[in-house]
Order: C-alpha cells, then sequence, then structure tokens
C-alpha cells in the first residue's frame, strides 16, 4: 500500500469491496473501528456475503461475484454525472486533461488494436495526442470531447444504475446509496480510504480523493526526479507509459491477491522481487531486480542474473514465479523440470502462500501434476483416499524432506502491507535438526560451488564466482543479508559538486539508494530496501511509537520502504498552487515557501515548489496520475467490465459479442472445459476465514478448535431447494473436481436477479487439507479455474460455477 | 485458594466473617462492545492459551460458533445471531459470551461447598475447584446458563476474568489479544463512562435504542455489553432481558437451609451407625458374588 495501516484512522469513510478485512486482515481493520470511533467515519460494504466487515458496517450492498468493474464502473459514471468528484485535483493532479489519439476507440467490448488470434492487444492507440512541441496535447477546459475526462464520462455512460442492477444483481436504490457514501467525500477535506483486492482496478480512487489514503503500491519503479508536467508527457510517449497508481487503498485481501503483506526476510526479497503486477511499474521493477528474482531463497547466488537458468537446481524462487503467475505446476512443461527445490512455497494447494508450520523442503522431480489435489508437496504422493487419491508405486519422484526452521525461531525481517520493514527477534531455536533456509541453501550452494570448481561444468564463472561474503560460509546471518541487502559502498563515494568531500567511506553502510552509484563503486541488493541498514545500524529493528504529526506515520518506527517514506506520493496531499494540505488537519508535508516539509519524508524534490509546476506522481513521466492507463494495462487503458469466463448469465449485457476478458490467459483446451450455467448452474467463490491462515493453521489446535471443520455457505432459498438443512454433507461439483463439506445455510448469501436470472451464490472457504489437526477436508482449488488475468496472470479463483448436492 | 493479593469479600457457604482490614479496592469491569467486535475469535484462543485450556475439535454443524457452546474446556464463545429486520435487511449481530461476574452472584448464593466460590472485593466471581464438590448448584443459580461442569474431575469451572493476571496488575487475556478494541477493562466506573460515550456514537449512527447492558437483576455486572438494540438484548443469542436469581435459590439458601442441613446431619449419622453395626463394605466378597 501507499500508506500505512495506521493511517486509515484518518479517513471519512471506508469502502470495503472486493475483500474482507475484517476476516482476513482484523489487526488491519482496527483503524477501520478507530476512524469510525474517533472521526465518526462511516464503513460501507459491498460483498456477495455478508461477511464481518459487513457485521459492522453503516450500510451494506450485495453484489454478484466477478461483477465489481461494472459495479465501481456505475459509480464512476454517477460521480461524473452529478459532478461529485474534487475537479481541482482531477484537473491538476490526474490525466484527465490530456488529449488521447484520435484513433484510440472501444467499440462492442473491444478497445482498438486487439489481435484475437494472439488474444492481445496491440497498444499503440492507447497514446496521448502530440502537439507540435512533440509535448502531449492538454486541455484545461476539460470540454475536448478527446481529452482523458470526456473520453471517461463516455466509456462509463453505459454504467447506469439499471445496467450496475442487471448485471450484479444490486438493487438500484442500494446501488445508488452507496454511491451517495462516496459522493459525500468529493469535497477537499474529505477522504475516503477503498479496502480492495487487486482484482478490481478502477479509476476511481483518483475521481474523488486526494491520495492522502495513498496509491498503488506496484508503481514503485524507477525514482526519478520530478519535472515539469509537460516534459513528463513527452517522456512518457517514448517510455508508453510504466506506471498507473490507480488505487487508494490495496490492502484487505482474499486470495489470490497479495497485498505486500509480512514475510520472513527471504520472502520479504522475493516478494520485492515478484512484486505481482496488476497495475504498470512492476515490469520495470521486476527487470531491475531480476537479480534477486532468479536468485533462491535470500538472494544468495546474487549477481546470478540469467544464469540463475543454467543452474543445475532450478531454486524456489523461481518455481516461485512460476507458480504465481500461471498457477504453478500447470505452466510446467511435462517433463521440462529434472529437479525442483521448493523452500516456503507449497504449490499443491494452489493459492498457499505459505508453508506449514514446518513444511521443510522438498526436492523432487516433479511430474507434471494436472489438478492441485495435494495438500502439500510432501505428501502428493501418499495416498488418502477421495481426497487425495495417489498410487505411490507408481509415482517415480524421489521426494527429499529437509526439515526447516519456523520464521519464529529465526530472526530476520517482516514488512507490512504499509510497506515498513520491521526486524523480528529469534522466539526459540528450531528443534531437532531442523534448519534455517538461509542454512539449506547456503549448504546447497557451497557443495555446489565445490563441485563446479572440482568438476567445472558448461558455464561455472556464476557459480565459482559469486560473491560470498559471508563470515561463515553455510551460515550466513540474518544480519549480514539485510547490510547486504541495504547497500554498502566498495569505494569512496565521493560528492559530485566536491569531489574532495567523501560521503561515504568505501566498506560503510550507504544511507539510501541516493548513494547508489552507477559505475559498480556501490553494491545494493534491492533499491528499495537501501538505507535499512545505514551507517546508524539496523533501522528495521526501531521501535519507538512517537507520532509527532498525529498522523500515525511513526518515523521511528521500522523502516519504511523506500527512504523511509511512509506516504507515497504524499505531495498530492497539497494543493498544486498554494503547496498548502487540502485539509490543514491532515497535513503530511507542505510547501513552507522553500521547501517541502512535514512528518513525512517528502515524495517530490524538496526544492521543487508549486510554482514549478512538478506533478505528485513521480512514478509516472507526466507526473499526473493516469485515469487513462495508457498502455499500461494489457487489457485497455480504462476498466470494462467482462464476464467470469464461468458465467451464471453467460451473457454480457453490456456487449453481448464480448462476454468475457478477450486478453486473459487461458490455457489450451481449458476454453472448452469451462463449467456452463446448464450443468453448473451456481455462482461460486472462494474465500479465507478469519480464523486460519490459508493451509498453515490448520496445524494449531486452538485454531482447529475454533474452526474445525470445511464448510460451504448457501442461501436458505437454494437450500429449500435442494432439500439441505443446516449442517448437512454436501458435495460441490465444478468442471474440474468436487468437494464435500458441512453446509451453512444462511442469511448471509443473498439470492441475486442478474440479467433476468436468478443467481445462487456458493461461499467456499479454502482452509482444509488431509493433514493437519483440523478435521479431514478436500482442498478448495480442486474446484477452481486456471484463468491468468491479462497483466499480472493472477489466476480467476474468485468467480466461477458449481453444481451443489446433498452428499 | 484464593490469591493471596485478591480481596475475597463473599465465599460460599460460609458464614464466618470475611476478611476487612484491606483498604477499599475499586470494583473493576470488562466491557464488551458489541458494535465493534468482528467475531474474530481471538479471545477464545486467548483464553484456551492463558488458561491452559484445549477444547476437543468439533465439527461443522452449521453455524460460525465453534464450539457450539461453552464447556469446562471454553469458558467463552462467539455466539453469531442473524436478525432479519423488518426492511429486509439484515443484522449479523456477534456476541462474546461468557461470565457476566455478577455483583450478586447466583452461582456463589447457590453453592452448597464452602469456599468453592468466592467474590473478590474488584467484582470478580471465582471458582475455588480444589473446594468444588460438583453438585451442579451454581449451574442452576446463574441467571446467564454458564458454568460448566467437567465430565473428567465434576468439577464446575467458567471464566476466571484472568483473576490471577488481575491480581498482578494486567488485564484478562481476551482483552489484551482483541484487535479492533471491542473489549476493554479498567476500574467499572471509567468502563461506564466509555460505554456511555459509544453508546452516544451509536445512536448517532441510528440505534436509537442502543445502550449498556449492565442489568440490575443481578446488581449490576463486571463484564458488560454496550449493544445496538439495548431494548432487546435477547436478540444476541438470547441474552437476558432482566436476568435474576432463581427464586428457588433463595428458598434453598433461606428457609429450607436449616432443614438440608439437618437432612445431611441425619445422614452423616447413619451413615456412622451403619458402619458401626455392619462394619466397613467388603470389596472382596461384592466381587465374588458377580
Amino acid at each position: 500500500m501507499t500508506n500505512g495501516w495506521v493511517d486509515i484512522k484518518n479517513t471519512d469513510l471506508v469502502l470495503i469491496m472486493g475483500g474482507n478485512a475484517a476476516e482476513a486482515h482484523p489487526c488491519g481493520f482496527k483503524w477501520v473501528t478507530e476512524a469510525m470511533e474517533h472521526r465518526k467515519a462511516k464503513l460501507v460494504v459491498v460483498d456477495p456475503r455478508f461477511t464481518r466487515s459487513a457485521a459492522l458496517a453503516d450500510y451494506y450492498a450485495p453484489i454478484r461475484v466477478g461483477t465489481d468493474i461494472a459495479f465501481l464502473g456505475g459509480v464512476i459514471n454517477w460521480m461524473l454525472a452529478n459532478k461529485k468528484i474534487h475537479l481541482d485535483y482531477v484537473k491538476a493532479f490526474t490525466n484527465a486533461p490530456f488529449i488521447i489519439r484520435e484513433d484510440f476507440d472501444f467499440a462492442d467490448g473491444l478497445f482498438s488494436g486487439y489481435n484475437a488470434d494472439k488474444r492481445s492487444y496491440d497498444r499503440t492507440t492507447w497514446a496521448y495526442e502530440l502537439g507540435k512541441d512533440g509535448f502531449a496535447k492538454v486541455d484545461e477546459t476539460l470540454e475536448d470531447p478527446r481529452c482523458v475526462y470526456q473520453l471517461m464520462k463516455k466509456h462509463f455512460s453505459r454504467y447506469t444504475p439499471e445496467m450496475v442492477q442487471k448485471i450484479c444483481g444490486t438493487p438500484k436504490e442500494k446501488f445508488l446509496k452507496v454511491c451517495e457514501y462516496i459522493g459525500s467525500t468529493s469535497t477537499p477535506d474529505k477522504v475516503m480510504t477503498i479496502l480492495l483486492c487487486a482484482r478490481v482496478d478502477p479509476p476511481l480512487a483518483r475521481l474523488a480523493e486526494h491520495p492522502h489514503d495513498g496509491d498503488d503500491p506496484a508503481a514503485a519503479g524507477q525514482h526519478r526526479p520530478a519535472g515539469r508536467r509537460r516534459e513528463r508527457a513527452a517522456r512518457a510517449l517514448q517510455r508508453a507509459g510504466h506506471h498507473r497508481p490507480v488505487r487508494l487503498q490495496r490492502g484487505a485481501a482474499g486470495l489470490p491477491v497479495r497485498p505486500d503483506r509480512g514475510g520472513r526476510l527471504a520472502r520479504d526479497v522475493r516478494r520485492q522481487a515478484h512484486a505481482q503486477a496488476p497495475a504498470p511499474g512492476s515490469d520495470e521493477l521486476r527487470a531491475e531486480l531480476r537479480e534477486v528474482a532468479h536468485e533462491p531463497a535470500e538472494g544468495l547466488v546474487r549477481r546470478g542474473g540469467d544464469e540463475g537458468e543454467r543452474l543445475p537446481l532450478r531454486l524456489a524462487a523461481q518455481a516461485r514465479r512460476r507458480l504465481r503467475r500461471a498457477r504453478h505446476l500447470r505452466a510446467h512443461a511435462p517433463g521440462q523440470d529434472e529437479r525442483l527445490h521448493l523452500a516456503g512455497v507449497q504449490s499443491a494447494r494452489g493459492a498457499a502462500e505459505q508453508d506449514e508450520g514446518r513444511a521443510g523442503d522438498v526436492e523432487a522431480q516433479v511430474p507434471r501434476r494436472d489438478r492441485p489435489a495435494q495438500d502439500g508437496d510432501r505428501e502428493f504422493w501418499q495416498d488418502y483416499g477421495d481426497k487425495n487419491p495417489a498410487k505411490p508405486d507408481e509415482i517415480k519422484t524421489e521426494v527429499f524432506r529437509l526439515p526447516a526452521s519456523s520464521f519464529a525461531e529465526d530472526s530476520g525481517t517482516f514488512t507490512s502491507s504499509g510497506r515498513v520493514i520491521q526486524w523480528h527477534w529469534a522466539g526459540q531455536d528450531p528443534p531437532g535438526l531442523a534448519k534455517t533456509d538461509r542454512e539449506i541453501v547456503a549448504q546447497i550452494f557451497t557443495r555446489v560451488r565445490d563441485l563446479y570448481k572440482k568438476e567445472g561444468g558448461k558455464f561455472p564463472d556464476a557459480i565459482t564466482n559469486l560473491t560470498w561474503p559471508y563470515a561463515i560460509a553455510t551460515h550466513p546471518s540474518p544480519e549480514e543479508l539485510l547490510r547486504e541487502i541495504s547497500g554498502r559502498a566498495l569505494e569512496d563515494v565521493v560528492d559530485p559538486k566536491d569531489k574532495t568531500k567523501v560521503l561515504v567511506q568505501a566498506g560503510q553502510q550507504l544511507a539510501g539508494f541516493g548513494q547508489l552509484q552507477p559505475d559498480g563503486t556501490t553494491a545494493c541488493g534491492n533499491w528499495i530496501y537501501s538505507g535499512v541498514w545505514s551507517q546508524a545500524g539496523n533501522l528495521s529493528a526501531r521501535r519507538d511509537t512517537a507520532d509527532p504529526g498525529g498522523l500515525g506515520n511513526n518515523l521511528t518506527w521500522g523502516y519504511s520502504w523506500p527512504a523511509n517514506r511512509r506516504v507515497l506520493y504524499n505531495r498530492a496531499n497539497a494543493d498544486p498552487k498554494t503547496g498548502k494540505p487540502w485539509d490543514p488537519k491532515r497535513g503530511g508535508i507542505a510547501w513552507n515557501g522553500k521547501a517541502w516539509a512535514g512528518v513525512d519524508v517528502p515524495d517530490i524534490a524538496p526544492a521543487l515548489g508549486p510554482d514549478t509546476g512538478a506533478g505528485p506522481f513521480i512514478m509516472t513521466a507526466e507526473g499526473v496520475g493516469r485515469l487513462f492507463a495508457l498502455g499500461g494495462m494489457a487489457e485497455g487503458p480504462f476498466p470494462e467490465h467482462y464476464e467470469p469466463f464461468e458465467s451464471p448469465i453467460g451473457n454480457n449485457p453490456l456487449h453481448p459479442k464480448v462476454v468475457s476478458n478477450p486478453a486473459a490467459r487461458v490455457f489450451k483446451g481449458d476454453m472448452e472445459a469451462f463449467g456452463k450455467a446448464d450443468k453448473f448452474p451456481y455462482a461460486a467463490t472462494t474465500y479465507r476465514l478469519t480464523e486460519h491462515f490459508h493451509f498453515w493453521t490448520k496445524h494449531s489446535t486452538t485454531a482447529a478448535v475454533v474452526q474445525p471443520a470445511a464448510f460451504v455457505e448457501i442461501d436458505e432459498e437454494l437450500a429449500k431447494t435442494k432439500g439441505i438443512a443446516n449442517g448437512d454433507q454436501v458435495k460441490v461439483t465444478s468442471s474440474r473436481g468436487a468437494v464435500t463439506a458441512a453446509a451453512v445455510v444462511t442469511k448471509r448469501m443473498k439470492v441475486l436477479e442478474c440479467d433476468g436470472k436468478k443467481v445462487h451464490t456458493v461461499g467456499i472457504p479454502i482452509h482444509w487439507g488431509f493433514k493437519g489437526v483440523t478435521k479431514d477436508g478436500y482442498l478448495a482449488n480442486n474446484l477452481t479455474p486456471y484463468v491468468g488475468d491479462a497483466n499480472s496472470q493472477t489466476p480467476e479463483f474468485k468467480a466461477f460455477l458449481v453444481n451443489i448436492e446433498k452428499a | 485458594m484464593a490469591l493471596q493479593s485478591l480481596n475475597v469479600t463473599k465465599r460460599s457457604a460460609t458464614t464466618t466473617q470475611p476478611p476487612s482490614v484491606r483498604t477499599a479496592e475499586e470494583p473493576v469491569a470488562k466491557l464488551i462492545d458489541v458494535s465493534k467486535c468482528i467475531g474474530c475469535k481471538a479471545c477464545q484462543v486467548a483464553c484456551m492459551q492463558w488458561n491452559d485450556l484445549r477444547d476437543e475439535v468439533g465439527t461443522n454443524v452449521g453455524v460460525y460458533d465453534n464450539p457450539s457452546n461453552l464447556t469446562d474446556q471454553s469458558w467463552t464463545v462467539m455466539r453469531f445471531a442473524e436478525y432479519s429486520k423488518p426492511d429486509g435487511d439484515m443484522e449479523w449481530l456477534i456476541r462474546k459470551d461468557g461470565c457476566m461476574h455478577c455483583e450478586d452472584p447466583g452461582c456463589l448464593k447457590a453453592c452448597p461447598s464452602p469456599g468453592a466460590i468466592v467474590k473478590y472485593a474488584n467484582g470478580i466471581v471465582d471458582f475455588i475447584s480444589d473446594n468444588c464438590i460438583g453438585c451442579g448448584y451454581c449451574v442452576a443459580g446463574c441467571p446467564f446458563d454458564v458454568p460448566r461442569i467437567s465430565k473428567k474431575d465434576s468439577k464446575a469451572y467458567k471464566c476466571t476474568l484472568c483473576s490471577d493476571r488481575v491480581a498482578v496488575g494486567l488485564e484478562p487475556a481476551c482483552v489484551k489479544t482483541c484487535p479492533t478494541g471491542a473489549i476493554q477493562y479498567g476500574a467499572k466506573t471509567d468502563m461506564v463512562l466509555r460505554a456511555e460515550k459509544r453508546v452516544g456514537d451509536l445512536k448517532e449512527r441510528g440505534f436509537q435504542k442502543a445502550a449498556l447492558y449492565n442489568p440490575a437483576g443481578v446488581g449490576g455486572t463486571h463484564v458488560m455489553y454496550v449493544l445496538q438494540h439495548g431494548d432487546d438484548p435477547e436478540r444476541y443469542s438470547g441474552l437476558p432481558s432482566n436476568p435474576s436469581i432463581s427464586p428457588w435459590v433463595s428458598v434453598w439458601k433461606g428457609a429450607a437451609k436449616p432443614l438440608a442441613s439437618l437432612a445431611i446431619g441425619l445422614a452423616m449419622l447413619g451413615a456412622f451407625f451403619h458402619y458401626v453395626t455392619r462394619g466397613p463394605k467388603d470389596e472382596h466378597a461384592e466381587g465374588e458374588s458377580k
């Protein structure tokens, strides 16, 4: 997120949609309750289920799964039509006034440039119109029919309240009520926070708000000095745009979205490197961090670059990256991998992010497995009856399990959703022979290196010459790694203005990424982490709760990447002309006549005052937020509603010829295999419960006591039709598989009417499996489809079709 | 055995004067703000962990409530109630259930075993298990249906308000863990003030009948609720509107008590004469007769 969780306490309205913060982030949700109590903030929840978040909401509206964009498109339309936008902000800080090329078009569900064979777009036309001076044309009056503002109006005018009701099933009056709540924050002194999953990507936020509450975290790319907007616009044309910060908050999550939440040191690094790309920017980030991305846990084999591919072991980080996108082993061609080393990942359970308490590592020759029907990679070969029908005799894969420590048995860092890197200390020693990930990887690496030294190989240099500066080669310490990631000077770094002045002596830790040199005289593992371990020591270990501004910036608690900045794009919180905060009570930074200053690290060159016209969104070339994403998004510069590939209505009322996302990644053969509503008439979605964390806590007795067994949730009418009583065992079937679980018949699930059809929703929590102290259950991802989102390849796990019968 | 640092003011089935030389202690209270509770059950887990309790891993019986009821191992549970409003919308009312720590505790009044139930000067009602005879009278005496008799040791158990933590200046475990601040702990007067503020906020949000639940029928409680619908506590999984101690407890402890004591005396006497005249029970002979 661009802001910390604590900052939510400053909001006037919280919209939870496509997420369930109370359930998935109860500790973060605390700040929602703080805002409600102390700021009289209102809470609005839009969800297919009446969730735990909804239980505390001032207003709740139901919605069909997979139709969030239609709902938000309706909100945008309402806001534009009713002028409930913060116009000064929109004019100054977004690309609303920019003129788009003549040949950009949208018709019948397709943007210009579509190639049906490739299922992708040529994005050339999604660009600004250039003036004779080479800069983008701008119409400050917002009246030019080709300016972003007018194009938006046109694009979203189709999303009428009636259309919203038709697609989403949300009653019109409830939809309008939500609009009114949102519209109430369109004045400069009001802010809204949206807690959502990353699948929803509307420019909604930018229209009504200023990003006191933040922007998109994925838009962290190369840091450039701010410049004039038009210069930037010109550069944007060359660069075809990399960043579109459009969200206010990204946080609350069901799967498969991953806000940048905590993890071990290893996980943190990999997460940076693997940052999902729901918005542009991450490609650049990934490229920059490729070194780390290709490395095994903790970036040990640094500078391997693409040579990482040649490692005899395909190491976890690489496997993980694949897992994330195309949903793991499906993307592996049969026989491609001879060996797979899994650490800190459970590919078999599909969306499982965390290894089980002591999952350990598996080194396995993994045959192609079509279904993630296994509970833990360690156990895929074991026969667990119908929950995991395996024939161990026929499986040729050899599995090695290495006992690994739990994060609580190791020191390292956790990075919160608010980008705060926080050091943690080992609570106890690992039991028995268990070793840390670092030690396991280091031991493997040093042995492999010895083999390369002795026996040579195709390209031994990448291995034998690898920097390995640890005091004990087989036991790199977490402190050594964080220092290395943060960066140090290899030679003296001198002041460019005064070469006699040494800024950092050789061997010293760097103060931040500003001191990184392009000539190889500095070393750094990850630029956004640069400065976390400076000459002042381990700043991630700071635990000072001081909050001088009262906004919850807590500058001396841990270290917030990048540069210890707590709110990204914080210049946008001030008036474009005066540099004074939109709301003096929630100041952030302000222009004091000479520099930007306040209780945060300014996200703009401190001397670039309002008179320079420098934009706040330093990650876009034009310095403004992109309501029109240029070529940055694979499926179009404006959001458009497409039906899930398995749609209960089988129609897209906006454009019947293009029902589902034309740019989404669908694996060969899957298009035909999608379930249809005649056989699988009910919409389904999967989600987490607050009692459990993924598939991890089913091994914890106390968590098992409070939520012991698998269940699915259905509405009372569906239960009656199917003769299902509360607590009955039911079988849920999709075109891919089946699960059996107890039925929870509840008023919280609503029957919706969409496009003239009754839509029932089956809710499926994911946490169970056949190993653990909870009651045995089926893996929910037996049911879910493989569809890769066009940008991030995040799978469409959240909206599909099922049938349900009494078991 | 009560903790030395806790000041016992009432003791079950005891007529001797309670210790009274210490200066007056401020009564405490736990305030459960239902309007802030997300039903995450962290309090249930904290309770299990602090008190070394591990209930059975049950099954799903069609609701979110797990365990589905209070047990000797589950001293607090979340109760989830789905309420349909007249306008067709619904409410999901989630209430943390457990001992209310009544100012006038029905369990203590009903308890026939000396010192099995005590009340401290701070208001906490505590079960002293080694004195418990497992008769179950506390269950009958409780207007909130809270105490549970263990099948393992036939003793009664319930929330202690973490009397051991409180005795050393800590808040109860559930309060410590609550992520949204829905459970607060402090001096009862402060908690009442806090509740009034929350009630005001709820009224602003349209809950005109919001109120503090601190029922007079049991002299007030040291666990209180902020309810959105203070006029209808029953809506919250059957929280009693006007809890009071069963009249039978008064009968037992009042008029009937001398009779009962006499009956116990007679029974003891009878047993003594039986022993003197017939000798000890012959286990061996009994076994052979099978």
